[in-house]
């Protein structure tokens, strides 16, 4: 069978929500309502109402069980031609960026000519359970046939059962949330409430300046009145965020607060990607190509490594495969999970026992100039709907790097629960 | 869309008031669909000698399907009338008026049309000439104020060699796209009209831009356009973005989130019409404010704010958009004016200033030597009172004379000043430059 050399993906455009915080300006919102509210400003800047696409990935972290065809019922719900195929994806915080992948590998395939991937998030209209003991019971009445049996099943009902369940944000396999395994992780590097402080406010004066400079005009479409990231805090500064409790962690090793993690947030973002030909035939300018990309995974349950430090692993591989330096990147953005997530990172990659050790490399990454990090602002300050950040963050640095000029290249991180991450490099067309 | 008035007079008891006080009884205009008839009834095309424009409007009707007679049957209604008095050489000569429209009115059918055809007065060889020349405007805009139930009278002022010019604005003015224009002069002049090879997309292949389109007017002017046939760039401030990404969704056009007073709203506006739709052919600055106060209290912010989005914006744009590499050849400019723009409005010093300039701005455009030899016509709608967000914001009181002020006894729709704006962007049109047109249903207001 003849196979064709894999062409790369291009990065055309890209929309999104502004994020609003959770119980907000999205509140009575559904996953469904903000995915198609994301692909309807997308269609719209694009010029695709009625067109067909190759296919759309997207996916919800927080999702109800009614929600099983979102992506699809978001497509049917849009401007895009029903015959446009779509299909749900679902890797935690790395949903959106994995989506993209996906997508972008169908296309470098020539399986797909043109796709559109995203995420979606919604903490408050998230999906409520019913207590197992409830659940079970009720499955059994169902089953039943006879009074007799009806009777026993409704027997079993305890009025502790009746309180519903919320989802919280928490590893089933340890018991601890994300913020308290970050904040264990956060004391092994070492990570002070000053450097974490610095960069949250960092991440919102990045932030307002690009929305000041217009540069959202074409990456952001208002909705349902919000027309800015609700949690964007342009006036925010290291004084003020230094009055903070921490919310995570212990004693002398509690330095993360509500400013430098992210708060529960309300978002969807897509991408539009396409081969180049597909992008040419409708005059869509490319602003990137899909390099390369790399998950890794960490053994956290254990403790033998930090739950969020699964993208520290992942770089290596891409370094190698495609002989670059972490320096030679023009842009690199690492999802804001907590501020302290950058830092324990950006730690690592200097450490050389880490890099020696876990990484089974001969020399360290070593530092990144912070000047290239995450230049137009990021989670901390925009938010993170937790599969909505892939997109977001997609559809920015292709931008960033097509402002840079061609062949600029940049470097994308999100980590995940699960002890997950997910890695992208970005090329300049 | 019918107000509080209206409501009224149109219920049981309403009416009866209504009729016993002689008060004005708004009827439901008649629209332009694409498969109704141009007319629906007969029409009485007649003129003075020669008369060459009743020789094109008989063809073309003949050529709808209209019926065409040259005196009222009797006992039967009319659609409409045609009445070419370009041979005018005397006020004597205007008695044809009387002798023809006279009994014509009488038999118009509701929303029926009456359209005069006359030449230019400045072209007159005589002063005699030019004075019954000139006649014909107190005659139509006195006719649209006795005609009744939605019918309107306009009057075509064609200039020396541009009789067979005016088809375009023939089929325009008799047609369900003019509902709301009434008591308007159109001046056809030189210019090198081309047909479309299907007048129900007269804008077929050709790129607009609308500003302003999120909603209200702009949002029809895209949906006008599109149905015509246009790719439309639909732009407005990136606030408006969901409004706007519906519209252009609706329309099949993009969405372009620009605020038109940026200083690079131009080129970014004609890049991105280049790049994504290889040109651009047609530009409506529709975009617009009103922050109404008194002058005497009027603060610095609400002057600027209002003459920077309604007429500096404008200056702005076109100096990339009129620039060579820009619109193309025989391409088409329309501004939004306004009748505050000619009358004045209290509280609206500033407002009535931007669109008073938006005419200027046309006068000067549509005299320019460059752009004349680039075929570029430049012509502005100065909408009455049209229903939307804009005049919701209009205290009650004022809101409801202002629909009533006129001879329709009714405020326009968006899709009405849309339709005008459609009509001047064809290439069938070329040959009207420089015309004010109002849509303002024959309105009081500086008439
Ligand atoms: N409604 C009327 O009766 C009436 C009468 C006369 C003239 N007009 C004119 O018609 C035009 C449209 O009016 P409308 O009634 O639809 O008003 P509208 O307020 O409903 O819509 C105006 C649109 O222009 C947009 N806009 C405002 N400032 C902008 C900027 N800086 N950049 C880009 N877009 C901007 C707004 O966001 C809005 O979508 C205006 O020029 C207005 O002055 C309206």
């Amino acid at each position: 069978m003849a196979t064709t050399a894999p062409r790369r993906a291009a990065v055309i455009g890209g929309n999104r929500i502004p994020f609003a915080r959770a119980n907000g300006a999205y509140a009575k919102a559904s996953n469904q309502d903000m995915l198609t509210a994301a692909l309807e400003g997308l269609v719209a800047r694009h010029g695709l109402a009625g067109e067909h696409v190759g296919e759309v990935a997207a996916g919800a972290v927080l999702k109800h069980s009614r929600d099983f065809n979102l992506t699809r019922e978001s497509v049917l719900g849009s401007s895009l031609a029903a015959t446009t195929p779509a299909y749900d994806v679902q890797q935690a915080c790395g949903t959106g960026l994995e989506a993209a992948v996906l997508v972008a590998n169908k296309i470098a395939l020539g399986q797909v000519e043109s796709g559109i991937a995203g995420g979606t998030d919604t903490a408050s209209d998230a999906p409520i359970a019913v207590h197992e003991g409830l659940r079970q019971a009720l499955l059994s009445l169902n089953r039943a046939k006879t009074p007799a049996q009806r009777l026993k099943a409704v027997s079993r009902l305890r009025p502790g059962q009746l309180v519903p369940e919320v989802p919280r944000n928490v590893e089933p396999r340890t018991g601890l949330s994300m913020g308290e395994h970050m904040a264990q992780t956060a004391a092994q590097w070492g990570v002070t409430r000053e450097a974490q402080d610095e960069l949250a406010v960092e991440s919102h004066r990045n932030l307002a300046a690009a929305y000041d400079r217009g540069f959202f005009d074409d990456l952001v479409t208002p909705y349902l009145g919000l027309t800015r990231d609700q949690n964007l805090r342009p006036d925010s500064s290291v004084d003020k965020l230094s009055k903070l409790k921490p919310v995570f962690g212990r004693g002398d090793d509690a330095t993360m607060t509500a400013a430098n993690s992210t708060p529960l947030t309300d978002g969807a973002s897509v991408v539009l990607l396409g081969s180049d030909e597909w992008a040419a035939e409708r005059g869509l300018p490319v602003l990137a190509h899909v390099v390369d990309a790399q998950t890794a995974a960490v053994d956290y349950v254990t403790g033998h490594e930090g739950l969020l430090m699964a993208p520290a692993y992942a770089l290596p591989h891409l370094l190698e495969r495609q002989g670059m330096k972490l320096q030679d990147f023009d842009l690199v953005e690492i999802h804001e999970a907590f501020a302290a997530t950058v830092l324990c990172t950006l730690a690592a990659w200097e450490s050389e026992s880490f890099c020696r050790d876990r990484l089974g490399l001969d020399a360290p990454v070593g530092a990144l100039d912070r000047s290239r990090l995450s230049v137009n602002g990021s989670s901390l300050a925009a938010g993170h709907p937790f599969a909505a950040t892939g997109g977001r963050i997609v559809a920015s640095l292709a931008k960033a790097l097509h402002e840079k000029g061609s062949g600029a290249r940049g470097l994308i991180s999100i980590c995940a629960a699960g002890g997950q991450g997910v890695m992208a490099i970005l090329e300049a067309a | 869309m019918a107000g509080a008035y209206a409501g009224f007079v149109n219920s049981a008891v309403g009416a009866r008031l209504a009729a016993q006080l002689g008060l004005p009884r708004p009827v439901r205009l008649r629209r332009y669909s694409a498969d109704a008839p141009l007319v629906d009834s007969p029409v009485v095309v007649a003129g003075l000698s020669e008369a060459p424009v009743a020789a094109r409007a008989r063809a073309l009707l003949t050529g709808e399907g209209v019926e065409v007679v040259a005196s009222v049957p009797e006992g039967a209604k009319v659609g409409a009338v045609v009445l070419d008095l370009t041979a005018v050489r005397e006020p004597a000569d205007l008695s044809l008026v009387r002798d023809v429209l006279g009994p014509a009115v009488k038999a118009l059918r509701p929303s029926g049309r009456v359209v005069l055809v006359g030449a230019a007065p400045a072209e007159a060889s005589t002063v005699v000439q030019a004075a019954a020349r000139r006649a014909l405007e107190g005659i139509s805009r006195s006719v649209g104020k006795e005609l009744r139930a939605g019918a309107t009278a306009n009057l075509i002022l064609v200039a020396r060699g541009a009789e067979d010019h005016a088809d375009a604005t023939l089929r325009f003015l008799l047609s369900g796209r003019a509902a709301y224009v009434d008591g308007q002069v159109v001046r056809v002049g030189a210019g090198a009209p081309t047909e479309p090879a299907d007048w129900s997309l007269p804008l077929a292949g050709k790129v607009a831009v609308v500003t302003g389109a999120a909603r209200g007017i702009g949002a029809s002017i895209a949906q006008v356009l599109a149905r015509d046939g246009a790719r439309v760039v639909c732009v407005d401030i990136p606030a408006a973005g969901e409004a706007l990404a519906r519209t252009a969704n609706r329309v099949g056009g993009t969405a372009l989130q620009v605020d038109v007073t940026a200083p690079d709203a131009g080129q970014r506006i004609l890049d991105h019409a280049t790049t994504r739709h290889g040109g651009l052919d047609i530009v409506v600055h529709n975009a617009g404010i009103t922050r109404d106060k008194l002058l005497a209290n009027m603060d610095e912010s609400r002057w600027a704010s209002v003459l920077d989005v309604n007429l500096g914006s404008i200056l702005r744009m076109n100096e990339v958009l009129l620039a060579d590499g820009g619109l193309r050849d025989g391409g088409h400019v329309v501004l939004v004016s306004s009748i505050a723009g000619i009358a004045g409005n209290r509280g609206q010093t500033n407002y009535a200033a931007s669109k008073a300039g938006v005419i200027g701005l046309v006068d000067a455009l549509s005299t320019d030597e460059d752009l004349r030899r680039r075929r570029i016509t430049v012509n502005a709608v100065a909408p009455g009172f049209i229903e939307t967000e804009m005049t919701a914001k209009v205290p009650f009181a004022t809101r409801e004379v202002g629909r009533l002020l006129n001879s329709l006894s009714q405020g326009g729709l968006p899709v009405d000043v849309a339709e005008t704006i459609a009509w001047f962007s064809q290439d069938a049109n070329a040959g009207v430059t420089g015309n004010v047109v109002r849509v303002c249903g024959q309105s009081l207001l500086g008439a």
